[in-house]
């Protein structure tokens, strides 16, 4: 009966160490997985080694009590022909009492001197030299970041340069959501009224997902994150990209008219042209991949689904319908779509 | 209000000379603590299916990736009324219900110190419980009427405030849980008061049976946690009703306070949940491993310990909030301090196996399953107290299988492994032997077969109370055993119920004393007297009826 | 009776934590619309009551209905000017400085702190008049002695976190 519960056990660290023995492999499919044990960036190593002594440890300790749990049920078990009577009672015995309490406590010492290690190495208070600094704002449902320094925003998307660290300040607009993504670092709370920070510098170029990690209301399981790593000079040519004020294209001069008169431009912002800042920013709209903070990929169709009802994609969220007919639908849509 | 006196109705002994009504009214005006003791567990094993029921439907629609079986806004009514009832109202119930039932007994008092006390929480209790439920047709909520609070089981500000919880759903879940909690308070009172004060002549408090010390410590922690929770209850409803500025951030109120409040009676709760379960179990495995419980002493002293440190670890739910490094620090090593304790018991639990005489009945299998199951989660929860570690997974679906090793795997089998030890002493019939083996590897094994995998599940960066989930993250084949493993778990729970019905009707009777054990309810006829005792029993040392039966090798000779 | 006096013991445990709660939250904002003159004297009043309550209850165990009449009467009235002496503090702060509950956070911890003491005041002030009733018609007798101890433990442990609260929100706070 043991076995079941030992096969969990393997199994668990059976999945994590296999897929950190093909870490090659996952490089080439970033989108396949958040495993905590395949790190790409120096704080979330360090928490990866800390994890893995405290498994060890935690495991050994696992493994030995079960393992006399099993051998006690097995070795003492009543026999139907045993002989009759009580088991000599013992009572307690002062020495073993104290080892066990002895080692345990040592156990602790040690575990406790390792955190706060680890803690003194990735809880940094102060930005690393040379990082880039971005705020990141936490919406119901959707994230806002803020490039100050570039005069950059953008939304749900960070683009983050290799090799240099990233120094986040997290703020929340409304109520309490999570920053994790797990390759990168550990959690961190964006709480209204208080600031937090964390940091990251990532290794290698790639999409890092994650997502909000405090349920935060009806569509906290619909608001994820992505963090795109690329090469210095392609992250310099985004930003310059992005600084670049919203196109105008005058074949979509009707869809623009409607983003005016409708209520769209009381949230959204698009440079040159509104100001809102309640929803995400679409100056560069069709610049980023996905919709509806991750919920979908980014293209014409499923850009007319959410426009036509933003609960097609993400069912509460809230944004709402506008209930546009179908020639709107396609000139607003060809409007959004030249907001690259 | 009605089901549970119903379900009562049906566990009351038949007696065909009077009314239906008559013996309804019996059990609702009754101030003894057995009956109140049954009405309470029975309340608990309702709630128990309903809250079941609510997370069966959560791992229905967890079974696939992109799943639309439950719609976001039900699926959080769904976790928080799951997380709420299993808490508040089927933990609490049944664990102080039978504290309530066995404590009287077992220190040979004829009733609890304030019996009409006693009746007066219970009736609190039910009525919280129904307001809470209520919710479900009077409520208003974000979307419309008919809604059941969706702010988490842990209700975290400004989430509940009215700018974000429009409606009135949050104030069921306020009134209901601050009425039960009173009900709670009036249990823990008279819980410390009867085993303080009512113990039969020679049971100095050194010979207290493991149980009422836990019971002791559980009364303690619940009257000066409980409070806080309440306190804070009061802010919030303050805050939405008189226009307060507690937890409001728009008004320089603190997010971060509620958390502080919340878990400082949070922290403390897990521990008023699990020692009960511990006191089931070290009365458990001494009688059937026919060894007396190894290092009595010792035992007290880490309860006494786990009830202090227990107060001092809250902020280690709060590990991602960012309270700087010295506070994680501090709180981190306090948790590590508290599994030195909790491991001294697993350590002496398997110090009376070793050398005894095991006989595997359906109790004992529980608690075996208990021990085994507990350590797991125990051994997560240190892993989850190294800050770094937690920083990658609180919040995530491995926390979520570790309170729930703790909390199904440890607190869960410990009351079945209790139900089953003590069912004969309350109704006087056995219960069946073959089915209560069959409940406990439907459980143990859909109960792994759930929860094993979400540790898988977090470490691959799945979050807790998310609706659904992506299909690219390799994640679909963990959830869908999770899925299944429900269904496990519901043939085990229909292998109780039948269990106890069978055995209602026609059970073996049972003896005053069927599993040969030593503590003093089972001095006493199966069921006892309303009276309890005939003649108040008295105590010669921890095993009082040891002595009688081995009156050459008595028990005082070792204290 | 022993029994009682525990429960007792433990329940105002449970009220000790919900005023230590409240204090914890009244901490940021220090105004400046409080006074200490009619506090003070709220303040004398109130701990003057926990002294009078000593011979009212010892005149009780002794039978002496006139004692217990006169000391437990002056306990009353010296509750009972606590009370209105807040109304009169509250009056003044909603009238002259427009501070209510839903003001700001001072407000909001300053009101729900006092008030909750308060309310323990007054119910302390109906259990006391209640006795003082009873013994005007002559049904207090002796052996109710420990119950009315019950009470005036509770009147003490009021009196206690009023100095708490004092501290806090007079000294501290201001």
């Amino acid at each position: 009966m043991r076995l079941a519960l030992l096969s969990v056990i393997v199994a668990m660290m059976c999945s994590s160490s296999s897929q950190g023995a093909t870490d090659s492999l996952v490089v080439c499919l970033p989108d396949t997985t958040n495993n905590m044990f395949e790190p790409v960036s120096q704080s979330a190593r360090e928490i990866r080694e800390l994890s893995w002594l405290v498994l060890g440890i935690c495991a050994a300790i696992g493994l030995v009590v079960e393992a006399v749990l099993v051998w006690s049920i097995l070795r003492f078990r009543a026999r139907p022909h045993a002989a009759k009577g009580e088991p000599s009672q013992v009572y307690g015995s002062n020495s073993v009492e104290i080892a066990w309490t002895v080692v345990p406590c040592v156990i602790v010492f040690v575990l406790t001197l390792a955190t706060v290690r680890t803690i003194r190495e990735v809880e940094l208070t102060e930005p690393p030299s040379g990082a880039l600094m971005v705020i990141a704002i936490g919406h119901q449902w959707w994230w806002e970041y803020r490039y100050e320094a570039e005069g950059v925003v953008t939304a749900n998307e960070l683009v983050v340069p290799v090799g240099r660290p990233v120094w986040l300040t997290l703020l929340s607009a409304d109520v309490i959501h999570s920053w994790w993504v797990p390759r990168l670092t550990g959690k961190t709370d964006l709480v209204p009224n208080w600031t937090n920070h964390t940091w990251f510098n990532a290794e290698q170029a790639g999409i890092y997902k994650g997502q909000c990690a405090e349920y935060c209301g009806t569509q906290h399981g619909g608001m994820f994150l992505r963090v795109e790593a690329r090469a210095p000079a392609e992250f310099a040519a985004w930003i310059e990209e992005q600084k670049q004020p919203a196109s105008v294209v005058m074949a979509a001069e009707q869809g623009h008219q409607l983003f005016t008169e409708l209520a769209c431009m009381n949230c959204h912002e698009v440079v040159g042209t509104s100001d809102g800042t309640f929803g995400p920013s679409l100056t560069h709209l069709m610049s980023r991949s996905t919709i509806g903070s991750g919920v979908a990929p980014l293209d014409r169709d499923t850009l007319r689904l959410w426009i036509a009802d933003p609960s097609n994609l993400k069912p509460g969220c809230n944004m709402p319908s506008l209930k546009l007919n179908d020639e709107e639908l396609d000139a607003m849509v060809g409007y959004l779509l030249t907001l690259r | 209000m009605t089901s549970p006196n119903q379900h009562q109705q049906s566990a009351a002994k038949p007696e065909p000379t009077r009314a239906l009504a008559d013996r309804l009214c019996d059990w609702v005006v009754t101030v003894d603590h057995k009956k109140l003791g049954i009405m309470y567990v029975a309340a608990g094993i309702i709630f128990f299916v309903v809250a079941g029921l609510e997370g069966a439907a959560m791992r229905a629609q967890l079974a696939k990736p992109g799943n639309d079986l439950i719609d976001p806004a039900t699926f959080n009514q769904l976790f928080t009324m799951h997380g709420t009832t299993m808490v508040f109202l089927v933990g609490m119930p049944i664990l102080l219900g039978m504290g309530n039932y066995l404590i009287p007994l077992m220190v040979g008092a004829r009733d609890m110190a304030f019996p009409r006390l006693n009746a007066f929480g219970f009736w609190l209790f039910i009525f919280g419980a129904v307001l809470l439920y209520f919710s479900y047709i009077g409520a208003t909520g974000l979307y419309g009427t008919a809604a059941a609070p969706d702010v988490g089981w842990f209700a975290y500000a400004p989430l509940t405030s009215r700018t974000f919880s429009r409606g009135n759903a949050t104030e069921y879940w306020v009134l209901g849980i601050m009425v039960s909690g009173f009900g709670s308070i009036t249990t823990a009172i008279n819980l410390i008061t009867t085993s303080l004060c009512m113990r039969c002549p020679g049971m100095t408090l050194m010979r207290m049976p493991l149980m009422v010390w836990m019971m002791l410590v559980v009364g303690v922690l619940v009257i000066t946690a409980l409070p806080v929770l309440t306190a804070s209850q009061v802010m919030l409803l303050f805050d939405r009703q008189l226009g307060a500025h507690f937890f409001d951030t728009e008004a320089a109120g603190s997010a971060v306070l509620w958390q502080h409040l919340f878990w400082f009676f949070g922290h403390p709760e897990v521990y008023i949940l699990v020692l009960p379960a511990f006191g089931f179990v070290s009365e458990i495995i001494p009688v059937f491993s026919r060894k007396v419980i190894f290092g009595y002493p010792l035992m007290v002293a880490a309860t006494v310990a786990i009830g202090f440190i227990s107060l001092g670890v809250w902020a280690h739910h709060m590990f991602a909030v960012g309270l700087g490094p010295e506070l994680n620090a501090f709180f981190a090593a306090s948790t590590f301090l508290i599994s030195v304790p909790t491991g001294i018991k697993v350590f002496n639990w398997m110090g009376t196996m070793v050398g005894g005489r095991i006989r595997f009945d359906s109790p004992m299998l529980f608690c075996t399953g208990f021990v085994a199951m507990f350590v797991l989660g125990g051994l997560t929860g240190v892993m989850l107290a190294v800050v770094p570690f937690d920083w990658q997974l609180s919040d995530s679906y491995f926390v979520v299988a570790h309170f729930h090793y703790v909390l199904f795997g440890g607190v869960l089998l410990a009351i079945f492994g209790g139900i089953h030890f003590w069912f004969p002493k309350a109704f006087g019939k056995m219960l069946n032997e073959r089915l209560g083996k069959a409940t406990f590897w439907f459980l143990f094994i859909g109960f792994n077969l759930t929860f094993g995998p979400m540790h898988v599940m977090g470490i691959l960066g799945m979050p807790r109370r998310v609706y659904t989930f992506p299909p690219d993250r390799g994640l679909d084949l963990w959830n869908l055993i999770s899925s299944l493993g429900v269904l496990v778990q519901c043939a085990g729970v229909l292998c109780f119920v039948w269990n106890v019905i069978l055995s209602l009707r026609k059970g073996k009777p049972a003896g005053d004393d069927p599993w040969d054990a030593w503590t003093l309810e089972w001095a006493t006829t199966s069921p006892p007297p309303e009276w309890n005792f005939d003649r108040i029993p008295v105590a010669t040392s921890r095993r009082p009826l040891w002595d009688q039966k081995h009156p050459e090798d008595p028990d005082w000779k070792y204290e | 009776m022993l029994l009682v006096t525990e429960s007792f013991f433990f329940a105002s445990f449970v009220m000790a934590y919900i005023y230590y709660i409240g204090r914890s939250a009244s901490g940021p904002q220090p105004k400046d619309v409080l006074e200490l003159g009619p506090v003070v004297g709220n303040t004398i009043a109130l701990l003057a009551s926990s002294i009078t309550i000593i011979p009212a209850v010892r005149a009780v165990a002794r039978g002496s209905r006139g004692a217990v009449l006169a000391w437990l009467g002056a306990t009353i009235a010296l509750g009972a000017y606590f009370v209105v002496g807040t109304g009169l503090e509250w009056q003044k702060l909603m009238e002259e400085h427009g501070l209510f509950l839903g003001t700001n956070l001072f407000g909001t911890t300053f009101y729900s702190l006092i008030g909750f003491h308060c309310f323990h005041v007054i119910v302390g002030l109906i259990l006391l008049s209640g006795i003082w009733l009873f013994s005007g018609c002559g049904l207090l007798k002796p052996r109710d002695g420990e119950r009315v101890e019950l009470v005036s433990w509770y009147w003490h442990f009021v009196d206690g976190v009023w100095i708490v609260v004092f501290t806090t929100v007079y000294l501290v706070g201001r």
